[in-house]
């Protein structure tokens, strides 16, 4: 399977393929960069979401309160943090919208162990049952959002430092995708170490394939489990905060519009495989991107359009996981 | 003969609503190599699958160096020192064979004294080293499977049909690495269909039948009565490979 | 008598009878019991929601599939109506090819996500039919050209079930005889034998056959591409009866648009109907139906008076915001799913 190369190319070749269909070189260049920074916020949170049901079998489809926690808590804590975001200096606004973003993290991060004692360990291998109860535990949540930080939209100013464009030549840069691509791929390439090079990771991926066999060799993956579930829930509240900056505004429901989205990128990448999930996100961004500028109106039915190519050409997705 | 390792007593075992084991009764004596025969669908893997807590015994007691495991769960069956290589092997084909090694050596880097004995009987290893374990040939995934098993000491080991399609030459080695582990401070419980195998490997036998043990003793005893391995262990077998 | 009409399946259980029989009572009567316009619609609605979560169930309940585009079809019945009548005008020609039309679509495009994705697991399904009707939702307020996007379609209906068609000049107990009120009876009495006709198909051999499934998923792999058969056929009669449920929907209030018939919420209120009410019986739809519809009109009152209660108190009162009634039957929702499985009616069952 590490040599399968075959879906690796279908993201340069979708970049390709939609230069001759936009047209313009330059807007071709716009989207692709939005393509690329919407794919990458989606992975941020979709990555947690297809490990912890590689790993125990289990879905959350109440994932989307984590989106749409952090989104929230980033959005209280940079209208705290509001004179360092309209300082005209990078590091005032960083040194601002850093704590926001952590504080999202460890928000979501430590709801998310709550969720999984509460919510979803009681109901461990049945299936409709936690179908039922994670989605039971969304409604709550986005409730409960509602109580905390009242029903109305709230709005995000972006940091001085992170808004507008650059002029590249003709091709204008938005500096905030910029650094959603800078910090996806971070979060990627964290991923892809740790999931590589340490003992914790060779667990998680011995587990995914197989989880009784770690048992047996003297490993509890119910623990791992719990640490995947709440990193998992951290990074959606990190994707989260992500895209509330970038769409300005958030709303409670905000992480079930999104979470569709995430869906849609774990199936196609393979359920368990975050290597899928990383090409899944970027072809689910991109497509949306492309698609929303040529036919603005079908730009979220290309998506399940995609999603059925892709499950008729691979029936478990990009890369099947072993077993499942 | 010393006291037994492990002793099973009365084991129940239910898989959803069937009843495969009914009273399962053993003991493996420490620094022994017994063999657990038995007819297809005897019980055989279910037996090592209770025993390792990956199914729940519903009644019964199973006792491992004087403790009661019955309860425990397969991590802290596992951590007081029995490895287990399942029938299907479940080597981790997403992980090189140095990462499935690595796993299993609980107490840090594998030692190079042991990964050169392992070497010696299963040189396939070495040479496939940084290669993904689902590339391997069926035969070296066994090596592999039985090599994480034995990656660092441990008491006891618990081994589900080894030789299942094995060129005769690794058997061989496959017996050699057996033997001395068993001289060394490991006991084995072998579940085997190949009786040839079987009498050159084990000096114990427990045979297994329709969910119970039928006959426990010596191996030679048992190798030499061809009317006892006739009625428990049928023609199916190639008793005279 | 009684028995044939409701196929064998009785209630089995007194509290659970009276229950039924007051729904079914009230609602007949309730035109003349509650009269004024908003108590009619949600009559109404309840009578149209009963269907839509009994079909639900017969996914849910009877079959232990989990799809997220039930409202999808809903929204197709109802498109189906509004689309004809806009463009065919007020006739019943255009009543009739709308409601076929709709229930078509909807049958076909269940059979095609039931066969595409119901041989893969309970989860996978929930996930695409999640995907597919968040699609269908947004390109449906999008399509504005047929659907009128985000404002719907307002149209008008049969003139017999107008407000303006008057039958009588002098009210019966104070209740005018007029169009507005042979709708609801119009709706009424659909749904009535929309219900029968559900319980006779969970009770007949086919539905044994899916309940059979769902409690032996072993015996579901041994009869292999059939089992897919079965559910797809499941999936497609859940379908129609919901895009039954959508024209009626859109013959009582004479439009639609994307947020009374294809929002998520929808879906979560069947969802908690469902549960709530009691998963694999019709009954626990219909009671399930009837307890939400009514606290979602008139829960808000109730926490009303909590939340003055409370005032001044910190957190108290906007928790029992008039607004909030969803968390807490959200809240039920989940505690019925761990520890009442079964739902109201299992409850009054097995007293």
């Amino acid at each position: 399977m590490k040599r399968d190369f075959i879906p690796l190319l279908l993201v340069p070749g979708i970049i390709i393929a939609a230069l001759p269909l936009v047209g313009s070189s330059e807007s071709w260049a716009t989207l692709t960069l939005a393509g690329l920074a919407m794919g990458l916020m989606i992975f941020v949170m979709a990555s947690g979401l297809t490990l912890t049901f590689g790993l125990m079998d289990v879905l959350n489809f109440g994932h989307g309160a984590f989106i749409a926690i952090g989104a929230f808590v980033t959005a209280s804590v940079m209208a705290g943090l509001a004179p360092w975001l309209k300082a005209d200096s990078l590091w005032l606004n960083l040194a601002a919208i850093g704590p926001a973003m952590l504080a999202a993290m460890a928000v979501s991060g430590g709801l998310g162990l709550a969720f999984e004692r509460a919510i979803v360990r009681p109901v461990y291998g049945q299936h409709l049952k936690q179908i039922l109860v994670t989605t039971g535990g969304l409604i709550v949540a986005e409730q409960l959002i509602k109580v905390v930080w009242g029903p109305d939209q709230i709005t995000l100013a972006r940091p001085t430092a992170l808004r507008g464009a650059f002029l590249l030549g003709e091709i204008a840069i938005e500096k905030y995708r910029i650094f959603a691509v800078v910090i996806g791929l971070a979060v990627f390439a964290a991923l892809s170490v740790t999931l590589n090079r340490t003992r914790i990771g060779l667990l998680i991926r011995a587990g995914v394939e197989n989880g009784e066999m770690v048992e047996a060799l003297g490993y509890r993956i119910r623990r791992l489990f719990v640490g995947v579930f709440a990193v998992g829930s951290a990074l959606a509240g990190l994707g989260g905060a992500m895209w509330g900056i970038y769409q300005e505004t958030v709303t409670a429901t905000i992480g079930a519009q999104v979470a569709v989205l995430v869906f849609i990128v774990i199936i196609i990448g393979g359920l368990g495989s975050v290597g899928g999930c990383f090409i899944g996100a970027l072809l689910v961004g991109l497509t949306a991107n492309y698609v929303g500028f040529l036919a603005p109106k079908v730009a979220l039915g290309s998506n399940i359009l995609l999603m059925a190519i892709i499950l008729l050409w691979r029936p478990q997705g990009l890369y099947p996981v072993a077993r499942r | 003969m010393s006291a037994p390792i492990l002793s099973l007593r009365g084991v129940e075992t239910r898989i959803g609503r069937y009843h495969i084991l009914h009273g399962v009764e053993f003991d493996v004596p420490e620094g022994g190599l017994t063999m657990l025969l038995g007819r297809n669908g005897a019980g055989k893997t279910t037996t090592l699958r209770t025993i390792m807590g990956l199914w729940r015994a519903s009644a019964g007691e199973i006792r491992f160096a004087g403790r009661d495991i019955t309860r425990m769960s397969t991590p802290e069956i596992a951590m007081l020192g029995i490895a287990y290589v399942p029938e299907s092997m479940a080597i981790f084909a997403d992980l090189t064979v140095r990462e499935n090694l690595v796993l299993a050596a609980r107490q840090g880097p594998p030692e190079r004294k042991r990964l050169e004995w392992i070497f010696a009987r299963f040189s396939a290893l070495e040479r496939f080293w940084h290669l993904p374990a689902g590339h391997l040939s069926g035969g070296q995934k066994q090596m592999l499977a039985v090599a994480r098993a034995i990656v660092e000491p441990r008491r006891l080991l618990l081994v589900d049909e080894p030789t299942k399609g094995l060129a005769p030459a690794i058997v061989a080695n496959m017996i050699e690495a057996f033997r001395e582990l068993k001289d060394g401070a490991t006991s084995l419980l072998v579940v085997e269909q190949n009786f040839a195998f079987a009498r050159r490997l084990g000096n114990g036998v427990a045979v297994m039948d329709d969910g119970r043990v039928a006959h426990t003793g010596d191996m030679a005893q048992f190798a030499a009565d061809d009317a006892l391995q006739q009625h428990l262990l049928g023609l199916g077998m190639d008793a005279h490979q | 008598m009684l028995r044939t009409l409701l196929s064998d399946d009785l209630p089995r259980s007194r509290w659970l009878a009276a229950a039924l029989l007051a729904i079914v009572i009230g609602l007949a009567l309730a035109p003349f019991l509650f009269p004024g316009a908003k108590s009619l619609n949600v009559a109404a609605k309840i009578c149209v929601f009963v269907v839509l979560a009994a079909s639900f169930d017969l996914l849910l309940g009877y079959s232990g599939i989990v799809s997220f585009a039930h409202t999808m079809f809903f929204g197709i019945g109802a498109y189906g109506v509004a689309i004809a009548l806009t463009r065919l005008g007020s006739g019943w020609d255009a009543v009739a090819m709308g409601t076929v039309a709709g229930l078509a679509s909807a049958i076909a495009l269940a059979a095609v996500i039931g066969l595409f994705s119901l041989r893969l697991r309970t989860i996978f399904f929930a996930m695409i039919t999640l995907a597919v009707a968040s699609a269908f939702a947004i390109l449906a307020s999008q399509l504005s050209d047929v659907t009128g996007g985000e404002d719907g379609l307002n149209f008008r209906l049969p003139a017999i079930l107008r407000a303006s068609m008057s039958f009588a000049d002098t009210p019966l107990f104070g209740v005018r005889l007029n169009g507005r009120l042979l709708d609801y009876y119009l709706v009424y009495i659909v749904s009535l034998v929309l219900v029968l006709v559900l319980l006779r198909i969970v009770n007949s051999p086919f539905g044994s056959v899916l309940k059979a499934m769902r409690e032996n998923p072993f015996r579901a792999e041994a009869i292999g591409y059939r089992a897919v058969v079965y559910r797809t056929a499941a999936s497609c009669i859940a379908a129609a009866f919901a895009a039954l449920a959508g024209a009626l929907m859109a013959l009582w209030s004479s439009q639609t648009n994307p947020d009374t018939v294809l929002s998520f919420d929808i879906m979560i209120d069947i969802l908690l109907m469902v549960v709530i009410g009691g998963m694999g019986t019709v009954y626990g739809a219909a009671i399930g139906a009837v307890l939400l519809v009514i606290s979602q009109n008139y829960l808000q009152d109730l926490l009303l008076v909590a939340n003055k209660a409370f005032a001044g108190v910190p957190l108290l009162p906007d928790l029992f915001h008039p607004d909030r009634w969803l968390l807490w039957l959200g809240i039920a929702f989940i505690l019925c799913v761990y520890f009442f499985p079964t739902g109201i009616v299992g409850r009054l069952r097995s007293d």
